[in-house]
């Protein structure tokens, strides 16, 4: 009933096929990016009410706690990427692994030095040894970890392997990151969004919140599918479907 | 020919502790060095007791670990470099299996002489005596665990040119919680609190990396060593 969806999953896998899917996805991706990305900085910055505790500091939340998702998210999906590469060997999914890394690296970065800036003001100190933030940390160090270990091999195929398999050593962080709160008494707030019943946020804090989040997932697929295609066409250099796009493109 | 498993995991376990044996200038290496970098803590912070007394714990284990991270590199260097590695590959008895007697061999040649004179280092630095047998079972418990997660990793990185800073920036976070218990085990019976949560959690996660570690380095040192 359902099969276009399986083949259409497999006809993706051929180089050629996702250069063009993504080439077209790319542009749409960015322009909702960028357009759902100005409406939550407005909606946040402009339309949110102030915090009664905090001020108009804790608007940087716009930026911290949607990076912090993206840096869970996308390990997870270099995860399922990878996994799909150490099992099935598919070309494309050890792209995508290894293209995500640097996107999921950059997240991780930015949720911690906006933490640490918010931090500053609100708990008194740049950094603290908690539960969240330390593990929040050792996931950067695994993202540094797994490009590094990509990089260090001559073959492009094995060193995307081996950091494949290092990736999936690392994804029970992911769990340990999101429930750290939970788990342990951290100075980080708990988790005040919910996926089920009811998140302890105002309103109209809340859809710039998630809109911003949408803003940056849309930023995630922009971005990974520019990263994979160029990386397509440095690896498959020598095929004749980069030739081809080569000549059409001259021509 | 087919040997039985068992004395297939003895002819390796002699032949790897009779090769460390035959260079066991090599086994002083990291023991020197551990006792280099405690030294270096007096010189660095001032020899006051007290000061040295409360880090004295986390050193010994970041000490120990550090030179565990030196000596995993050899682990399948020589190996790899004669042919012998492969050869190991494509013998008949599970390869996890083997290798888990290749890191047995390593962790004796390796963490058991560290173990040793863990005493000696913290004496050095002023742990009081009742907590040092607090600190032998923390690191006769931690070591196995670096090993075996250090094996993986090495294990990854086999072959590779400039596997040494790699190799720790990919093994310590994965070491950041045998440190934290460890380190949290000894501290807690410094202050004569319980001390046997953390060990237990250390015992815990050694069984689970005992069982897992040698087939997740078989698949690693097969990935690594395709090409």
């Amino acid at each position: 009933m359902a099969n276009w969806i399986p083949t259409w999953l497999h006809r993706l896998g051929s180089p050629p096929t996702f250069y063009r899917f993504a080439g077209i996805v790319r542009p749409w991706a960015l322009a909702l990016a960028l357009i759902t990305g100005a409406i939550a900085a407005y909606g946040g910055l402009v339309l949110a009410p102030a915090d009664y505790q905090q001020g108009d500091a804790y608007r940087i939340i716009f930026i911290h706690v949607p990076s912090a998702w993206m840096s869970l998210f996308i390990y997870f999906a270099m995860g399922v990427a990878a996994f799909i590469a150490l099992v099935w060997r598919i070309k494309l999914a050890e792209v995508v692994a290894m293209e995500s890394a640097p996107i999921g690296a950059a997240f991780t970065f930015i949720t911690l030095v906006s933490g640490s800036l918010w931090g500053k003001p609100m708990w008194g100190t740049w950094w603290t040894w908690d539960a969240r933030l330390t593990s929040e940390l050792v996931l950067l160090f695994l993202y540094l970890g797994v490009i590094g270990l990509f990089h260090s091999f001559e073959d492009r195929r094995q060193g995307a392997r081996a950091a494949a398999f290092l990736a999936l050593i690392g994804v029970v962080n992911v769990p340990i990151v999101h429930f750290s709160v939970n788990w342990w008494n951290t100075l980080h707030q708990g988790s005040t969004v919910r996926l089920m019943g009811p998140s302890h946020i105002d309103a109209r804090m809340l859809w710039p919140l998630l809109t911003m989040m949408l803003a940056t997932k849309c930023y995630y697929v922009a971005s990974l599918f520019g990263r994979v295609r160029a990386d397509l066409v440095a690896m498959e250099s020598g095929k004749d479907w980069v030739k081809a796009l080569a000549v059409e493109e001259t021509a | 020919m087919r040997v039985s498993t068992g004395a297939a995991c003895a002819a390796l376990l002699r032949r790897d502790l009779l090769l460390a044996w035959r260079r066991r200038g090599d086994i002083a290496m990291p023991v020197l060095y551990a006792l280099i970098v405690a030294t270096l803590f007096p010189f660095a912070l001032g020899p006051e007791e007290a000061l040295l007394q409360r880090i004295a714990g986390g050193v010994i284990l970041v000490t120990v670990l550090l030179a565990m991270l030196l000596a995993l590199d050899a682990m399948f260097r020589g190996d790899i470099e004669d042919g012998s590695l492969e050869q190991l590959l494509l013998a008949p008895q599970p390869l996890a299996l083997m290798l888990a007697i290749r890191i047995l061999a390593h962790w004796i040649t390796t963490a058991l002489p560290l173990i040793i004179i863990s005493p000696l280092l913290a004496g050095m630095l002023h742990l009081p005596t009742p907590v040092m047998g607090v600190l032998v079972v923390a690191l006769l418990l931690a070591t196995p665990l670096l090993s075996l997660i250090g094996a993986i990793l090495v294990a990854l990185t086999a072959g590779t040119r400039r596997s040494g800073m790699l190799l720790a920036l990919m093994l310590l976070p994965l070491c950041v919680p045998v440190v934290i218990f460890a380190a949290g085990a000894v501290a807690a019976a410094q202050q004569g609190l319980p001390w046997i949560a953390p060990i237990a959690w250390l015992g815990a996660a050694l069984v689970l990396a005992l069982v897992l570690a040698p087939l997740a380095c078989a698949a690693a040192l097969r990935i690594a060593l395709d090409a």
